[in-house]
């Protein structure tokens, strides 16, 4: 099949502001990943096409991009998905919210600066027994959803919230430290939720349910909010 | 501007060993973390099925068990010693991990689980047993994130997204690296008493690889470049199981689990291969008999794969015939391998709870590397002679503890526990080591071969010539290999270099973030290893776990019990020898059956 990718692109050192840019791809399979496309640009056509890419199948979270409009990795955006018939056009854009560097990247400082700031790793200064801290099934499967996640930043970047306010420390930060606040073996619940409880914390989540659609690791992540404020509310 | 940087340590690589050899060293001495990926990115958050420790937690257990394991995957290359320090520090090693708060699943009695994996068995009936402890199929994600969230609990300086391209020399003693920030295209020279590579691997050499674009082995090839040996090179691993086509790994865990490997008759065939743990035999020898299936024309449908089956259906009919009680259901593969079902059906469009998946083996996984002892320490030559304040652990680096084949889980094992020795062992020498005073100008030479990249004009690209590598090196030098195929391989090489070298098309010429010119680099990496892996293969007359010669199949142990070193002379000519014997403490080689 054929397929035109429209393309974002910025270069800093010689443009002022973004634009679009069209490129034909022949032979493409409805298998292909957006990935393979965006690789067939850069290696086949225009060399200069940047973009972060590492594992390329959905667990290193390098390639969160806007996909026809949708927050995707796009190592996990199939050609399939997004096209119908035997041609079309699949537009790519930089994730929202966030300064755009080159191209498809964009800055992640701010990003990481919001997961370091709640807490995001394990508490616990009591004295390790011998051998492992005991946990039940049903207490590991307390915060199973939120260790699925790869920081890719699709979902924090889909967030009309965050968009708006850029000290919201947005739905990647608040799933980090709901993995620690429900692990039972974990003893700085307290310090975490007084963090996501000021007013760059989880209250500014209006339940819009976008992270939860962009997640690509299918964390229910809207659900793992809620149940902070919950959790806050207590 | 060149930027200058001091750190009494510096760890090149942010993945599981670069974290852990992190956290160890930055407790003593100041340190940086240098990354050419947000560390998280790395590639050990791949690794899915699990670490192995003989805990015992479901059955019977020893680590001398998990150590003859790991020596009899090695096809008796490992060395034993080695091989003793990693399987017995394993059991620490995991407890470690869990008090750092990594969400192992667990025993209805609240203990780390286990499942069985390739290799591992109980040494006395020599049937499978459970010691991969498991985080369901994301146990390599939960290494990762476990150990980079406690890099940020204790502070530790991270240099994310710059580009570790040499290491600098005063006379023969290393004393810095150099990196481009990709950002910004600048050279930062980071002056250091001790460096630890931990870059992991470059399965990119092929063309059908579980690895990640970015697995280009530029630390190794640093190394090298800077005149020291690599050891054993010829020794890839080649997964059985990867996704057709694309490579992406379907986790030995699957087999684990019941899984079964069925050729295009509806063939069990690993019954032949390994009469005893059939479809949990080693993964050289899994990827064997794969070829040789598809080779007699029993791919699925003629074609070069064959399936992988862990439909409920099936795995309980052969546990019923195996006499097991055991059953699974729908629900327990959902649960215990949630991201390969979800790569089947992304991906393949294939349920694997209700169909088998298609397979082929995959490039996976460098036995060889950097040569070092115990404690990360970087070795110079056969007899073990080490290079002050030099270190390297995980993948890039070959201890060896895997020998000519690593057994599945083993991976994670060596980088917890080799780059928790690796940070140990530099902290203490940094206390006690001065800096060797930087030589004038150090970035000068690397500074001339970035512009000469990033100004090329000629009419090759780098993706054209990194394509015609993958493709030698898959035919020529992969699961079967033999003397004409390597020349011809050595050939290839040689003629892509010069390509390399004289004919090379750049696009981008600006310095942001120019990753036309850094994959332009990263190909540089990889002629390297490819080189140094084709020719010490060629070599090695005999066949040996991951190194299956047509030529020579049978193993060599009177001529063979050595490892190789491949060392760049002055002449820039590739020279090895095998003169560094294999250390055997108390498992006397043996006719290697599964």
């Amino acid at each position: 099949m054929e397929v035109t990718l429209r393309i974002q692109r910025f270069n800093p050192e010689t443009d002022t502001k973004p634009h679009f840019e069209s490129y034909h791809l022949k032979d493409v399979e409805r298998v292909d990943r957006v990935l393979d496309l965006l690789h067939r640009v850069k290696w086949e056509q225009d060399g200069t096409l940047t973009l972060r890419r590492s594992c390329a199948h959905g667990v290193c979270g390098s390639d969160a991009m806007r996909i026809n409009g949708e927050n995707k990795l796009a190592c996990k955006a199939l050609v399939k998905d997004s096209i119908k018939g035997e041609k079309g056009t699949i537009q790519v854009e930089p994730i929202l919210g966030m300064k755009v560097l080159k191209d498809l990247i964009v800055d992640m400082e701010p990003f990481f600066d919001h997961y370091r700031s709640v807490m995001p790793y394990f508490v616990n200064d009591e004295p390790a027994p011998e051998k492992e801290r005991l946990q039940s099934q049903a207490d590991r499967e307390r915060f199973d959803q939120g260790t699925k996640c790869i920081l890719c930043a699709a979902c924090t970047s889909s967030c009309p919230s965050f968009w708006a306010n850029g000290t919201y420390v947005g739905p990647a930060a608040i799933v980090q430290a709901h993995r620690f606040i429900f692990d039972t073996r974990d003893k700085a619940k307290r310090e975490r939720l007084a963090v996501l409880s000021e007013e760059t914390g989880a209250w500014r989540c209006r339940t819009v349910f976008n992270c939860t659609s962009a997640c690509p690791r299918d964390i229910p992540v809207t659900q793992l909010i809620a149940e902070i404020k919950n959790e806050i509310g207590r | 501007m060149t930027q200058t940087h001091q750190f009494d340590a510096v760890i090149v690589g942010g993945g599981g060993a670069g974290l852990m050899a992190a956290l160890y060293a930055s407790r003593g001495v100041k340190t940086a973390v240098i990354s050419k990926l947000y560390p998280t990115r790395s590639h050990t958050g791949t690794a899915q099925g699990g670490i192995g420790a003989a805990l015992g937690n479901l059955e019977e257990d020893h680590w001398e068990w998990h150590a003859f394991d790991t020596v009899k995957g090695s096809d008796y290359l490992a060395d034993q010693d080695a091989v003793e320090v990693l399987c017995k520090e394993a059991i620490d090693a995991v407890y470690e991990l869990e008090h750092m708060g990594l969400p192992f699943d667990r025993t209805p009695e609240g203990k780390i689980s286990q499942r069985p994996f390739g290799g591992h068995t109980n040494n006395d009936t020599h049937k499978p047993v459970r010691r991969a402890c498991h985080a369901a199929d994301r146990t390599g994600h939960m290494i990762l994130q476990t150990l980079y969230q406690q890099c940020i609990k204790n502070d530790v300086k991270f240099f994310d997204e710059f580009h570790v391209v040499d290491m600098i020399m005063n006379g023969d003693k290393p004393c810095g690296v150099i990196a481009v920030e990709l950002a910004t295209g600048e050279l930062h020279i980071f002056h250091a008493k001790a460096i630890l590579y931990a870059t992991g691997g470059w399965g990119k050499l092929w063309e059908i690889t579980s690895n990640a674009h970015t697995l280009t082995g530029d630390g190794t090839s640093i190394v090298l470049r800077r005149g020291l040996p690599l050891e054993d090179m010829e020794f890839f691993q080649f997964h059985p199981t990867g996704i057709y086509r694309l490579g992406i790994l379907i986790t030995e865990g699957v087999r684990g689990e019941g899984g079964i490997l069925f050729n295009g008759k509806g063939e069990r065939f690993m019954e032949k291969y390994a009469p005893t743990i059939k479809d949990l035999a080693s993964r050289d020898v899994i990827s064997r008999a794969i070829y040789l299936e598809i080779r007699e024309g029993n791919g699925i449908n003629g074609k070069n794969y064959v399936h992988l089956d862990v439909t409920p259906a099936t795995v309980n009919k052969y546990l019923e015939m195996a006499g097991e009680t055991r059953r699974v259901t729908a629900h327990d593969i959902e649960t215990k391998l949630p991201d390969i079902l979800d790569f089947c059906r992304v991906y393949l469009g294939v349920d694997p709870v209700k169909e088998p998946m298609p397979i082929q083996p995959t490039a996976h996984y460098a036995m060889g590397g950097i040569p070092t002892n115990v404690n990360a320490e970087v070795i110079r030559d056969a007899k073990g002679n080490v290079v002050p304040g030099l270190y390297a652990a995980g993948e890039c680096a070959c201890v060896s503890v895997h020998g000519a084949n690593r057994l599945g889980t083993n991976s994670l094992v060596d980088l917890v526990v080799f780059g928790r020795r690796g940070g140990v062992a530099m902290a203490d020498y940094c206390k006690n080591a001065d800096f060797v005073p930087l030589p004038k100008n150090p970035e000068k030479e690397v500074a001339a071969e970035i512009e000469r990249i990033r100004t090329a004009n000629g009419n090759s690209k780098p993706a054209e010539l990194r394509a015609k590598l993958q493709k030698s090196m898959f035919d020529y030098v992969g699961v079967f290999r033999e003397a004409k195929g390597m020349k011809q391989a050595v050939d290839d090489i040689h003629e892509l270099q010069a390509r390399f070298a004289k004919d090379l098309r750049i696009d981008d010429r600006g310095r942001i973030f120019n990753s036309d010119m850094m994959e332009a680099w990263e190909l540089g990496s990889l002629l390297d290893l490819a080189e140094v892996t084709a020719m010490a293969a060629l070599e090695r007359t005999e066949s040996r776990g991951g190194h299956a010669r047509e030529d020579y199949s049978k193993r060599d142990d009177k001529k063979w019990l050595r490892h190789s070193m491949s060392q760049r002379d002055a002449t820039g000519k590739i020279k090895i020898n095998h003169d560094k014997k294999v250390v055997i403490t108390k498992y006397q080689p043996k006719e290697r059956v599964y």
